[in-house]
C-alpha cells in the first residue's frame, strides 16, 4: 500500500439517453511519489474522467481509488473539498485564476480555505511565487499578466498548499509554443525537485516530456511504461483508421 | 474562509460593479428611509403632544356633573371636594369650580366679542406654586381672593392679549363691563401664546364662579377642574373621586371624570397604531428590495460560476461559498441600511423643521418643538432589518451556489 494514486477497477458509467458511456471502463492503475506520469489520449478517450477522479472533482461509479492510503472513492462533496486542499494541486489549461483578486491572493487562496493565518499565508504565497519568479508581480491582477506568467501563477497556487500531487490538466493548451515548453520545462524541474505530478494532455510531443505514458482509449489503458519506449507515441487508432 | 475575509471580498465584489451595487441597494435604501422617516415624523408629533399636554398639565382632571337627571336639585357643592381635595392632601393638589361665563366683554367704547370669560374659585390659584391649575403665572398684580369669591366681588383677573388691546398694556384697577356689570382688574396673567391672537388663550377674564353662574343663568356647578398632586398620582385621584361621586349620586350618569392622562394615553395609543399601518407600508418596500438582492444575486452566481467552480477545486467546502454569499448579500443590504437611515434622517429633518414650525404657528403656544428625529432603537432596528432581510433573501442564491458541482462550474464558459 505504499503507493500515492492507487485505482483499482474503475469504472465511470454516465447514462445518455437509453445507453450508458463508459468513460472509464475498468482502470487500475498506481502512482508513486516523486513520478512524472502523463496521462494522454483523444477526446473521449476518458482522460478528462480519469483527471476527474483523481483530482478528487468525481467519484468512481465503481471500483475504488486511494490517495495517500486514503479511500476516497466514497466520499462525499465536503471531504473532497478538503483532500483537494490537502492533497491536491491543479494547474488547468486557462489558468482559472480569479480575475479580481491579485496575484498574491489568488496564490494565497487554497491556503484561505485551509484555514492557515494570515501571516503564514502571505509567507508561504511569496515562497511559492518566488519559485516560479514572479513575486514582484504579486500586486497585479491576472489580466495585466502574460498568458505564461499567468500559467506561472497557477502553478504558484497549486504548489503554495504543498500539494502531494500536482495535476496539470492540459497546461500548454492555451499557450503559443515557447512558452508551453517553458511551462514543460517547469513541471520538470518540480519533479525533479520531488513534487509528483500527472499531466493530462492529448499531445503526444507533450506527453513525452514526462517519464511514463498512460495512454487511455474508449476508457480503457492501453499503454502503460516508459515514455521513452517506442510503442509510447504508437497511436493504434491511427493505423486502423489508415487500413480502413 | 473566516468573517473578516469574506467581509472583505464582499466589499471587492460590490465595487467592481458600483452602478448595480447602487441600483441593488436602492430597493433597501427607500424602504429604510420611509421607516425612519415616518417613524422620525411619529416621534416628533408625539413629543410635541406630550409637550403642549405638560405644558397644560397631565395632571389635570375635569369632573363633570350634571346630576341624576330625575328633577332633583341633588348635586354636589364645591364644599365637597374641597374637603376631599383636603383629606387626600398627597394625592390632590387643587380643585375649583369652572362656569362658563359667555363671551364679550367691552371697555369703554370698545366691544371684545371673542374675549371668554371664566368663573372659578380662589383656588384655581396656587401661592405656593405662584400659577393656577392651568400653569399660568401672574404678570401683575394678585388672583382672585377668598373674599372675593364668597362675597361675589365684581373682581377680575384678564389674560395679557386683553390688557394690551383694553388697557394699553396698563389694566391694573381699571374698569371692564362683563355682562353690563362693571369689573375692577385686579391681576393680569403673563403672556401664554407665543402670538397673542384674539380669542385665544391670551383673551381671557376670570371672575368668581358665582358672578359667572348668575351671567349664564346656571343653578349648579357642572364642571370642576382639578389637579392631581403628579402625573402618578392621576389614576388614584380617578379613583378616589369616583368612589365618591357614586356614593353622592348613586347613578354613574350623573357625572363624568375626564383626566388628561388618559386623554394622552389615548392619542398616543391611536398615534402608535397609525404609525405601525404606516410603518407596514413601508416595510413592503423593504421586501420589494430584498427580492431585488436575490434576483442580483441569482444572476451575480451564475455569473461567478467559474469563479465558484475555481473555489471549490481549491478546496473551499460548501459553507464557504454559501458564506461569501450570504455575507455579500448582507453586506448589500447592510451597507443600503447605512444608507436608508442617513437619507431618512436627513429627509426627517428637513420635513421636521417645515412640518413643524406649520404646526407650531397654527398652534400657536411657546416653549413647545417639533423634534423629528428617531429614536435610537428605530435606527438600531432599521439597520438589522435590512441586514436580516439581505442575508434572509441572499441564502437562496447562496446556496446554489454551494451546490454546484465544480466540474460543470469549472468548465462553464
Amino acid at each position: 500500500m505504499g503507493h500515492l494514486i492507487e485505482l483499482r477497477d474503475v469504472y465511470k458509467i454516465y447514462p445518455m439517453g437509453d445507453e450508458e458511456v463508459h468513460a472509464l471502463d475498468g482502470v487500475s492503475l498506481t502512482i508513486d511519489r516523486g513520478e512524472f506520469v502523463a496521462i494522454v489520449g483523444q477526446s473521449g478517450s476518458g482522460k478528462s474522467t480519469a483527471m476527474n477522479i483523481i483530482g478528487c472533482l468525481d467519484v468512481p461509479t465503481s471500483g475504488t481509488y486511494h490517495l495517500g492510503g486514503v479511500d476516497v472513492s466514497t466520499m462525499d462533496d465536503d471531504q473532497q473539498a478538503e483532500i483537494r486542499n490537502r492533497m491536491l494541486g491543479f494547474i488547468f489549461q486557462q489558468y482559472n485564476l480569479i480575475p479580481k483578486l491579485t496575484v498574491q491572493e489568488n496564490v494565497e487562496l487554497p491556503l484561505l480555505y485551509a484555514g492557515v493565518g494570515a501571516e503564514e499565508r502571505h509567507r508561504r504565497a511569496m515562497r511559492s511565487l518566488e519559485r516560479v519568479g514572479l513575486a514582484e508581480k504579486r500586486k497585479n491582477l491576472p489580466s495585466q499578466l502574460s498568458g505564461g506568467q499567468q500559467q506561472r501563477v497557477s502553478i504558484a497556487r497549486a504548489l503554495a498548499g504543498e500539494p502531494s500531487v500536482i495535476l496539470a490538466d492540459e497546461p500548454t493548451g492555451a499557450l503559443d509554443s515557447r512558452t508551453g515548453r517553458e511551462v514543460l520545462g517547469f513541471l520538470r524541474k518540480l519533479n525533479a525537485e520531488g513534487d509528483t505530478v500527472v499531466l493530462i494532455t492529448h499531445d503526444n510531443s507533450i506527453a513525452v516530456k514526462a517519464r511514463r505514458i498512460v495512454r487511455l482509449q474508449d476508457g480503457r489503458i492501453i499503454y502503460d511504461g516508459d515514455a521513452n519506449a517506442p510503442e509510447a507515441v504508437v497511436r493504434p487508432e491511427e493505423t486502423e483508421e489508415a487500413e480502413a | 474562509m473566516n468573517f473578516t475575509q469574506s467581509f472583505k471580498l464582499a466589499i471587492k465584489s460590490l465595487r467592481t460593479s458600483k452602478m448595480r451595487s447602487f441600483l441593488t441597494m436602492l430597493g433597501i435604501i427607500i424602504g429604510v428611509a420611509s421607516v425612519i422617516i415616518i417613524l422620525s415624523l411619529g416621534n416628533g408629533l408625539t413629543g410635541m403632544v406630550e409637550q403642549q399636554v405638560e405644558k397644560l398639565g397631565v395632571n389635570q382632571i375635569y369632573v363633570y356633573t350634571w346630576g341624576r337627571g330625575d328633577g332633583t336639585t341633588l348635586s354636589v357643592e364645591p364644599e365637597d371636594l374641597y374637603a376631599l381635595t383636603d383629606q387626600y392632601p398627597a394625592i390632590f393638589s387643587g380643585v375649583t369650580p369652572w362656569v362658563s361665563g359667555g363671551s364679550g366683554v367691552r371697555q369703554g367704547s370698545m366691544e371684545f366679542e371673542k374675549t371668554a370669560v371664566y368663573g372659578v374659585s380662589e383656588a384655581m390659584y396656587r401661592p405656593e406654586t405662584g400659577t393656577t391649575l392651568d400653569g399660568d403665572t401672574l404678570a401683575k398684580g394678585r388672583y382672585l381672593r377668598y373674599v372675593d369669591v364668597v362675597q361675589r366681588q365684581n373682581v377680575c383677573v384678564i389674560g395679557a392679549y386683553l390688557e394690551r388691546e383694553a388697557f394699553r398694556g396698563d389694566a391694573l384697577g381699571k374698569t371692564l363691563t362683563i355682562g353690563g356689570v362693571p369689573y375692577t382688574v385686579v391681576g393680569v396673567l403673563a403672556q401664554n401664546s407665543e402670538v397673542m391672537e384674539e380669542g385665544r388663550g391670551d383673551d381671557r377674564a376670570y371672575i368668581p364662579y358665582e358672578n359667572a353662574m348668575a351671567l349664564s343663568g346656571s343653578r349648579a356647578v357642572t364642571l370642576y377642574q382639578m389637579t392631581a398632586v403628579s402625573r402618578d398620582t392621576v389614576k388614584a385621584a380617578k379613583i378616589l373621586l369616583s368612589d365618591y361621586l357614586y356614593q353622592f349620586y348613586q347613578d354613574e350618569e350623573a357625572y363624568y371624570i375626564e383626566t388628561m392622562l388618559e386623554s394622552v394615553e389615548m392619542i398616543n395609543a391611536m398615534m402608535g397604531v397609525a404609525m405601525l399601518v404606516l410603518v407596514a407600508i413601508a416595510a413592503i418596500s423593504l421586501l420589494v428590495g430584498g427580492i431585488g438582492i436575490m434576483n442580483i444575486m441569482l444572476v451575480s452566481v451564475t455569473e461567478r460560476t467559474r469563479e465558484i467552480g475555481i473555489r471549490k477545486s481549491l478546496g473551499a467546502k460548501r459553507r464557504d461559498i454559501r458564506r461569501q454569499f450570504v455575507i455579500e448579500a448582507g453586506t448589500t443590504s447592510a451597507i443600503g441600511g447605512l444608507a436608508g437611515i442617513l437619507l431618512g434622517y436627513l429627509t426627517a429633518t428637513g420635513i421636521g423643521s417645515i412640518l413643524g414650525g406649520i404646526l407650531l404657528a397654527q398652534l400657536g403656544t411657546s416653549g413647545i418643538t417639533f423634534n423629528a428625529t428617531p429614536s435610537l432603537n428605530a435606527i438600531l432596528i432599521s439597520f438589522g432589518v435590512s441586514v436580516g432581510i439581505g442575508v434572509l433573501f441572499g441564502y437562496l442564491p447562496a446556496n446554489k451556489a454551494a451546490k454546484l458541482n465544480p466540474i460543470d462550474a469549472l468548465r462553464y464558459e
